[in-house]
């Protein structure tokens, strides 16, 4: 076994000695394989309406069928399937929203922690002013700058997670900067680029991957609330939170299509949490305690 | 410590002009003729016309900016769009509904929290650790809205024992006075009204509670295992203290103080979580307020809201900032 070969093997067994993470990791494969084979798992089209259908109970209620497992919609929509097919986009907005988060947070945070001075004082102060809007808050006012639609929530939960990767990255780099193997790369020659992308920055990638599994689920949640509000996945989308706010009006003849978006949202969200905690407490105990 | 307040107020003006030209900025952002956005595409030329004379749209930027920010500072938020009403007067009906919620709620979440926290710090790995534990993190990735449709559908569709939404029957009729229900059905001694008050906050107030509740029980029980192990701890044991005299006089006293941060935080949260909560239980608050005006493009009422919003987040933190300061004198010496 090579060294790189090691060091996940070392990762993986101490993984798997946090339960608790582990029921989480089984969370997150199972959602991807949900997403991944939704149209082998199902034979029914999310977004294809059948009014002969209309509001079939799941299959253990009275009027239930097998061939609709969790029943069916307002417009006999089959429930599992548009919640499988909701998983795909859950990952979807998972994986945008962290990106933007991500890449503008770290070459922020990388920036500011790096030349410091100024253009430290600048930068975070933009982030302080970016924290002192609440997160849901901030995302409506930037959906309603560029619109009601899902792309939209993407980049406005995106952008609203950017502040919080800055100031973690900074903080690491502030950290690394003065270390011997900086300076030591420093008095090699490499330019402001190379010291901050290839000597500080892969050191900074603990809590950067830890914050990006926590904020996985925070996009999630964001998501389906900003759904829910109307003002992110329009009908006839199968997103979780826009499925929850098309059974308002049914709460009180069709529990299932309030029950189960819900339990979908839920355990993606404690899925990627406890994946978050289990990878704090392998990588960086030390930020756990913090 | 008056250096401290300084400073500490000179540092929130910065951030509180940022967000005054961030909100500023959004009518000039959105995509297109900021009053045709507004107005919508097919808005007759005239009605564009006035409300771009009406907003000051044909001015220079920084006259715009300047007429913006000294009306705010004045009160003057313009006029909804919608209905033609002041901005500030629509808020100033709304805000006690959402004050009042977020209050009861994070009352109800930092009694249950610490209560939680501090029982499973002190009898930790016992089975009220696990359960309380585990409610916690389930609490933390609750959608608040999820909750909030679980809870009228259990209480409220099938037991019947709580109102679905709203804030009074309508049978009830009491003095707006100070504007929080609770407060003004018993300066009218309508008891009646207040208990029916008490019923409509329950399930809004627990479900905008959760999740404040889940992080203060785990911010606690951290807090209090850390204090636990302390050498005090041990000398207030060895002195012959009783065991709710350790807990509650020497550990808690300690170990709330990360906690009254998290508390404080908290608050300026709620509003923005209230925003959830109140479109799911028909709150006539803010939040309900400000998703119809988003959904309207009523920009001067979405600019108001998060001035405010913003401004009070930032005086939260001030005043968080500056209780931690007087508790801690670690905090003012550095």
């Amino acid at each position: 076994m090579n060294n790189n070969e090691n060091k996940i093997f070392e990762f993986y067994k101490q993984f798997k000695k946090n339960r608790v993470a582990l029921v989480g990791a089984y969370i997150v494969v199972g959602l991807i394989l949900c997403a991944i084979f939704a149209p082998i798992l199902t034979q029914y089209d999310p977004l294809i309406q059948n009014l002969s259908n209309r509001l079939v109970p799941p299959c253990w209620s009275d009027g239930g069928t097998f061939a609709h497992i969790l029943g069916t919609d307002d417009f006999g929509r089959d429930m599992l399937t548009r919640i499988l097919y909701g998983a795909r986009i859950s990952l979807v907005i998972g994986i945008i929203s962290v990106s933007i988060s991500l890449s503008f947070g770290v070459i922020m945070g990388a920036v500011a922690g790096f030349f410091g001075g100024l253009t430290d004082l600048i930068i975070m102060r933009i982030v302080d002013i970016m924290l002192s809007i609440p997160a849901i808050l901030l995302a409506i006012v930037i959906v309603s700058i560029l619109g009601a639609d899902l792309f939209n929530a993407m980049i406005a939960i995106g952008i609203v997670g950017i502040p919080t990767f800055a100031r973690i990255v900074r903080s690491s780099v502030l950290a690394e900067k003065n270390k011997e193997y900086v300076v030591a790369s420093c008095v090699n020659g490499s330019s402001d680029f190379r010291l901050i992308m290839s000597v500080v920055l892969p050191n900074c990638t603990t809590p950067m991957i830890v914050q990006a599994t926590m904020w996985f689920a925070s996009a999630v949640l964001e998501a389906a609330g900003l759904s829910f509000l109307g003002l992110g996945a329009q009908p006839p989308t199968p997103e979780w939170g826009a499925m929850l706010a098309d059974s308002l009006q049914f709460i009180t003849t069709a529990y299932w299509m309030i029950v189960f978006p819900g339990i979908a949202i839920f355990l993606t969200v404690i899925g990627f949490n406890l994946v978050g905690d289990g990878l704090m407490d392998v990588l960086d105990p030390k930020l756990k305690e913090k | 410590m008056i250096s401290y307040i300084i400073k500490r107020l000179l540092w929130a003006i910065p951030t509180l002009l940022g967000v005054s030209v961030l909100v500023f900025s959004m009518v000039h952002l959105a995509p297109g003729d900021p009053a045709l956005v507004m107005l919508g595409e097919h808005a007759n030329k005239e009605a564009v016309d006035a409300l771009r004379e009406q907003m000051g749209l044909n001015k220079p930027l920084l006259e715009q900016y300047y007429f913006f920010i000294t009306s705010a500072v004045q009160g003057d938020f313009g006029t909804s769009i919608i209905s033609g009403e002041p901005v500030i007067s629509e808020f100033a009906d709304r805000f006690p509904a959402t004050v009042e919620l977020s209050l009861v709620a994070l009352t109800f979440a930092t009694i249950a929290g610490l209560f939680a926290g501090i029982v499973s710090a002190v009898k930790r790995y016992s089975w009220f650790d696990y359960i309380s534990m585990s409610t916690a993190l389930a609490g933390v990735s609750m959608p608040v809205f999820w909750l909030g449709l679980m809870l009228i559908y259990f209480f409220s569709v099938n037991l019947g024992w709580l109102p679905v939404s709203g804030r009074l029957g309508y049978e009830f009729d009491i003095d707006h006075v100070t504007g929080f229900y609770l407060i003004d059905s018993l300066l009218m001694k309508d008891y009646a009204a207040f208990w029916d008050t008490c019923k409509h906050l329950l399930l809004p107030a627990f479900a905008l509670g959760t999740i404040p509740m889940a992080i203060i029980a785990r911010m606690t029980r951290a807090s209090m295992i850390e204090v636990m192990k302390e050498d005090y701890v041990r000398t207030a044991k060895a002195k012959g203290c009783t065991k709710a005299q350790v807990i509650l006089i020497h550990a808690l006293k300690n170990a709330l103080m990360p906690v009254i941060t998290v508390i404080g935080l908290m608050l300026g949260t709620l509003f923005a979580g209230a925003i959830l909560t109140e479109t799911t239980f028909s709150w006539p608050g803010i939040g309900k307020w400000l998703v119809n005006a988003v959904n309207q493009r009523d920009f001067p009422i979405i600019q108001s809201t998060t001035l405010i919003i913003a401004t009070v987040f930032v005086v939260i933190n001030i005043i968080v900032d500056l209780l931690y300061a007087v508790v801690n004198p670690k905090v003012r010496l550095s």
